[in-house]
């Protein structure tokens, strides 16, 4: 008989104790063992993790009130920029915003030592953190500048919100061309000289629940070393599960947007990230409990990076020109041994998302849990699953005179 | 003797002597040159590997500080800020020594010092900036 859970019920367990919670890694041996059925009937939460560079991050703040008031309309952290069109004393920061005088890559490949996800490191380490804010002045908000040094705990909020995080699965990257590469997908040596992937493969929570039955909106998770939320579904959503001709199946195409207070995450799950030639970003751990509500849940929980599959994608070329066409598809199992086979050549292979990291997420996600402090929510709302989401369009570049917007018809008139 | 591996720093006025030279012909050492700067005010660094008789490896260093030149044990030059490091793995393929590698299976990145050629590429590629340079 098919064993079916309601999250009340694992709620229940995690209030009296009796809870029993895997981590990702965990549940594999125990499923080859037990099959999917008694794991199902033992298994109440499998829980997961990853640290990874995730460039769509960012933190929205309000500073409170000067004295007088004053409407800030440019406001820079660390000389870092902040988006200030909104009210008065709040701004958002985004992860890969760089210094105004940054220099870039004038000198290629550039270093962009210090960035907005560094910056939200800083203030997550308790630093001080220089605010300047420049504002035009109004009857309401007469003030104009301001130079003044905050901390986090200075400011009324501080909420980390990150529009697209926890992709599902991600690019093998490899270099086809004749020079050495900088990229999001670190340094790529040129004609396949080395493959760099940045999933976590078994441990990463989307590769565990490629329908979205167990994640929705409001799925409580950990986020940043604190306690985080799944807002909505992340930018460029769109899952998808496709058989590979050589047998074996490629999970992608997922992601998240999630939510929580910055004031309650740890410096050493939020830390800023210099890539070469690249820009800075943040890297963010973010680990998800998978409720094990059904058999379905637990089958696609417990697959194992022997059947966990990654595209390979050339960056030299194909990637920057916008046609990236898989090269081949190697699992994770292949790509953690340190080495991938492609075109009857051996390539090194690296991560560049910290396994022994997202194993750490998903231990401290368990021991929340079992220790009673964390319960699971049921998402107000599911996510869309695959074959729900529309598809992800390309921009088109349409010409300005076939374009109805404001700048035209005021030069015709 | 097995190979040593030393960093040379040399002021400018001792940029043009033919040290690699005095170092093979009078003191009979295998030299390997593993990496050699000179910087716009003529000061040099030099990463040499050498290998030789005991007594001639000591002759000929005692012969570079007579000139001047400071020696320091390579190991000593790039290290690893443990707090820094995620191990995250993006240094392992730009490390052309195999001194930065990955410990399976438990996917730790691991140093080795005596491995390291002093390249640097590892300084410019750690996402997190882990990989110091001490001098």
């Amino acid at each position: 008989m098919a064993v079916e859970k309601s999250l009340a019920e694992i709620n229940a367990r995690i209030k009296s104790g009796k809870v029993v919670v895997l981590t990702a890694e965990e549940v594999i041996p125990l499923v080859r063992e037990k099959g999917v059925q008694q794991a199902t009937a033992e298994v109440d939460v499998v829980t997961t993790g990853t640290f990874g560079t995730m460039c769509s991050s960012g933190a929205y703040f309000n500073f409170g009130h000067t004295k007088p008031r004053m409407k800030m309309s440019k406001v820079w952290l660390n000389n870092v920029q902040a988006y200030a069109g909104l009210a008065a004393v709040d701004a958002f920061l985004g992860a890969t915003q760089v210094p105004d005088d940054d220099p870039l890559n004038s000198i290629h490949p550039g270093e962009f030592r210090y960035g907005g996800g560094h910056v939200i490191h800083d203030l997550v380490a308790g630093q001080p953190v220089h605010l300047r804010a420049l504002a035009y002045g109004t009857d309401c908000y007469p003030r104009r500048e301001i130079n003044t040094v905050i901390t986090l705990d200075d400011l009324n909020q501080a909420v980390l919100f990150n529009p697209r995080n926890a992709y599902q699965n991600y690019n093998v990257a490899v270099n086809l061309s004749d020079r050495t590469i900088y990229t999001y997908m670190g340094v790529l040596k040129p004609h396949m000289g080395n493959a760099n992937y940045s999933t976590a493969g078994q441990l990463s929570p989307l590769l565990k629940d490629p329908y979205f039955r167990a994640t929705g909106i409001g799925s409580r998770i950990f986020l940043g070393g604190g306690i985080g939320y799944v807002a909505w579904q992340g930018t460029q959503h769109c899952p998808e599960i496709i058989e590979l001709p050589a047998g074996g199946k490629l999970i992608s195409g997922g992601t998240l947007a999630v939510i929580g207070d910055l004031k309650q995450m740890r410096p050493e799950w939020l830390v800023g990230a210099s890539f070469l030639g690249y820009g800075a970003s943040l890297t963010v751990g973010l680990g998800i409990p998978i409720p094990i509500l059904n058999e379905e849940i637990m089958y696609w929980a417990s697959r194992s990076d022997e059947e966990l599959y990654a595209p390979v994608i050339d960056y030299g070329l194909a990637y920057p020109a916008g046609n990236p066409q898989p090269l081949g598809y190697v699992t994770y199992a292949r790509l953690k041994s340190g080495t991938i086979e492609l075109e009857g050549r051996e390539i090194p292979a690296a991560p560049l998302s910290s396994y022994p990291r997202a194993r750490q997420i998903a231990a401290i996600l368990k021991d929340w849990i079992q220790q009673g402090g964390f319960l699971l929510s049921e998402p107000v709302a599911l996510l869309p699953s695959i074959g729900e989401a529309p598809p992800i369009k390309p921009l088109l570049e349409n010409k300005p005179e076939n374009h109805n917007g404001h700048s035209n018809k005021d030069r015709s008139r | 003797m097995s190979p040593k591996r030393v960093v040379l720093r040399f002021m400018a006025t001792t940029a043009d002597k033919p040290i690699i030279y005095q170092l093979i012909r009078n003191y009979d050492l295998v030299v390997n040159i593993l990496k050699a700067h000179i910087n716009p005010r003529k000061e040099g660094m030099m990463v040499l590997e050498i290998q030789g008789e005991p007594e001639q490896y000591t002759r000929g260093l005692e012969y570079l500080r007579s000139l001047g030149v400071t020696i320091q044990p390579l190991s000593q030059d790039v290290q690893r800020n443990e707090t820094l490091c995620t191990h995250c793995g993006a240094c392992i393929n730009v490390c052309p020594s195999g001194a930065l590698f990955l410990d399976r299976p438990a996917m730790e990145v691991h140093f080795d010092e005596d491995k390291c050629v002093v390249c640097l590429m590892c300084v410019r590629a750690c996402p997190y900036k882990a990989m110091e340079v001490r001098f």
